[in-house]
């Protein structure tokens, strides 16, 4: 298949992101680069100096709102991708309202209570939409752990499901960036099947 | 019984026990997670009266801060 025909297949769908931290912000530019209808991305955050040595965002930018940035650096790739930002934090009442039509949902937080809140939410309101986390992407190296679970037909886990960022631990551009784009590349699987 | 454990065939003396005792039977301690059985998403205040019996599905997704 050529990819004019793959892109023309994904502008007919509209993808959510929840969180455009490291995992959002870099699945949602590879998401846009493939040629993704819409993408809804959501999130609460100001750009900080520390979210450069991962998070797709510029110097220029810090201060500014994570999703306006994003969806500013979608548009400088030249995408053609409609970008639906809010600029909101996400609770179990309006997840369901803010990603509604979405054919498959990414979970790009960092905190852990907030992907198992998302997760709950997903699976008990949204049942049967797929549901794509990111858990276990912390430090460096160690390439071979990083890997794909398949749990059913909704809910599919990307990363090594092992290590959690700490302070000798931190978040870094290499792992979460294969997490984030391993993320994207089963979204467009998925998306490649309908 | 035998029961898949994320797509592990384990086997256990019991007929059937809760959530809450398979957790402690396999020290599974680490409290962010999800539980599914059989597809179905188990929340955490049913882990005492919900129980695993022959041949379920239970998959285990633990849930680690970073991103």
């Amino acid at each position: 298949m050529k990819f004019s025909e793959i892109k023309s297949h994904l502008a007919k769908f509209r993808v959510g992101i929840a969180g455009a931290g490291g995992l959002g912000s870099n699945c949602a530019m590879a998401l846009a680069r493939s040629g993704i209808g819409t993408l809804v991305i959501s999130d609460f955050d100001l750009i900080v100096e520390a979210n450069l040595n991962r998070q797709f965002y510029f110097a220029n930018q810090i201060g500014m709102k994570k999703t306006l940035a994003l969806k500013e650096n979608i548009e400088r790739t030249g995408s053609a991708t409609r970008v639906i930002a809010n600029q909101i934090e996400l609770n179990p009442d309006n997840i369901p309202l803010i990603f509604s039509g979405c054919e498959v949902i990414v979970e790009a937080f960092d905190m852990a209570d907030m992907k198992e809140m998302l997760i709950e939410t997903v699976l008990i309101r949204m049942p049967g939409i797929p549901l794509i986390i990111g858990s276990g992407m912390a430090g460096w190296g160690k390439n071979e752990y990083i890997k794909c679970r398949k749990i059913d037909d909704q809910l599919f886990v990307c990363g090594d499901e092992t290590t959690e960022v700490s302070e000798d631990l931190p978040p870094m551009a290499p792992r979460v960036g294969i997490v984030a784009n391993m993320q994207a590349n089963l979204v467009i699987e998925i998306l490649m099947k309908k | 019984m035998k029961i898949l454990l994320n797509n592990r065939e384990e086997e256990f003396d019991k007929e059937s026990f809760s959530i809450n005792e398979l957790l402690i039977l396999k020290k599974l301690s680490f409290k962010m997670r999800i539980i599914k059985i059989n597809g179905t998403l188990v929340q955490k205040d049913s882990y005492d009266n919900t129980y695993i019996k022959d041949s379920d599905n239970v998959q285990i997704l633990y849930l680690m801060s970073g991103g």
